[in-house]
């Protein structure tokens, strides 16, 4: 290292002080730079997330948030078309998922029918959890598009209905995704349990 | 050494993933397709690059004791640039790699190339090596993430080649180290003359 400069005392504190604080400096100005971008991004990915999976509708009417639990909330928005509530719009999560927690949008119609789904933020395992997106496979389009919630039968008689296979449900999980599939359906269990409440 | 051959070295004689098996972590773990593999190697490329131009730059400022946490920050803002700017004006690529971008910083391919060469050389040589060292890891991961595409999905950057489902076990780690260790048996094989 014949290039480099000795080290001293004084020159090591003020050598890293002006490090850091120009990479600060840089990161405060990039961070403030891309706020706004990312925050629309996100809204964005949250628009057509609804938009997907709502019947048309003209506006969001309201956004509201509601507890299943003690600090357990999930975020519903309501849409309307012609002064009429068309459906509900719910951001349910879970952390049942294989590799963590993971967000879907569920929507609902008036009547408890599940419209549509869409996967909105997951770390599934690519090749196999990550068939529950749509663009992976019609896996989700099979078997919640549509879903008439309210008239499927409470077979182990605990409340609980969305269920696996494996786990007396009706719907089947994807080939090697068990886990993932089981968390999708809990997802929307906790979207559905969400809904009733909005209901009451 | 040639300005040319500073270039190359990054393909084959030096290549971060085949030869000196730098950067494993990010390897194994993004090249789940063809696509994943370049997005990544890109990324990297574009880190390695700006921090090597830094390094060289202020190279004779740093006091010798104190230069491996000053590239660390150095290379870490860069890493959080890159992450947050990805963010927040290209969230599809974001939404696949953005695991994985903050492992760039303990990339020992990046702090590598820091100390070995752009600590020692001028900013045009450091940016050609940043370059050769980027693009040699970008295509090692994009050969890797094709053949595993290929093998475990059945298609080539999202284009579908056979049908059915293909072996599951390439999309997965142990898949990775497979076929890793085939690719290395190869460039040795063509490169050394075993």
């Amino acid at each position: 290292m014949g290039s480099q400069k000795k080290s001293s005392f004084i020159n090591m504190l003020v050598v890293l002080f002006l490090v850091s604080g120009i990479a600060a400096t840089a990161l405060a100005y990039v961070y403030q730079a891309t706020k706004g971008p990312i925050e629309t991004a996100k809204k964005e990915k949250e628009k057509q997330a609804m938009a997907a999976v709502l019947p048309e509708f003209d506006a969001v009417k309201d956004t509201f948030k509601i507890a299943l639990a003690a600090e357990d909330t999930i975020t519903c928005y309501s849409t309307v078309k012609d002064e009429k509530v068309v459906g509900y719009a719910i951001k349910a999560n879970t952390k049942k998922g294989f590799s963590g927690e993971f967000w879907i949008m569920v929507g609902f119609t008036p009547d408890g029918k599940i419209y549509n789904t869409s996967v909105l933020e997951h770390h599934e395992t690519p090749g196999l959890g990550d068939k529950m997106q749509k663009n992976k496979s019609d896996w989700s389009d099979k078997y919640f598009t549509g879903m008439d919630v309210p008239n499927i039968a409470d077979k182990d008689g605990d409340g609980v209905i969305i269920e696996v296979t494996k786990d007396q449900g009706e719907v089947d999980a994807i080939t090697a995704a068990t886990i993932s599939s089981r968390a999708f359906c809990d997802a929307c269990e906790r979207a559905y349990n969400a809904f009733k409440q909005i209901e009451k | 050494m040639s300005k040319l051959s500073i270039f190359t070295k990054g393909f084959f004689k030096e290549n971060a993933v085949f030869v000196m098996l730098l950067g494993l972590c990010p390897t194994l773990g993004t090249t789940t397709s063809a696509i994943n593999g370049l997005g990544m190697g890109l990324a990297t490329t574009f880190v390695l690059v700006m921090s090597n131009i830094v390094v060289s730059l202020v190279k004779s400022q740093i006091p010798d004791k104190v230069r491996i946490p000053a590239y660390i920050v150095i290379i870490a803002s860069f890493v959080t640039i890159v992450e947050l700017t990805m963010q927040a004006y290209v969230p599809a690529l974001y939404d696949v790699l953005g695991l994985f971008i903050p492992l760039i910083v303990v990339n020992c391919i990046i702090l590598g190339r820091a100390e070995a060469f752009a600590s020692k050389n001028n900013v045009f040589d450091s940016i050609l090596d940043g370059f050769g060292m980027g693009l040699g890891f970008s295509m090692a991961l994009m050969m890797l993430g094709a053949i595993r595409e290929i093998l475990g999905s059945g298609s080539i950057f999202n284009i579908s080649i056979y049908q059915g489902d293909g072996a599951l076990v390439f999309v997965l780690a142990p898949g990775a180290f497979i076929v890793l260790g085939y690719l290395i048996a190869l460039i040795n094989r063509i490169t050394k003359k075993v």
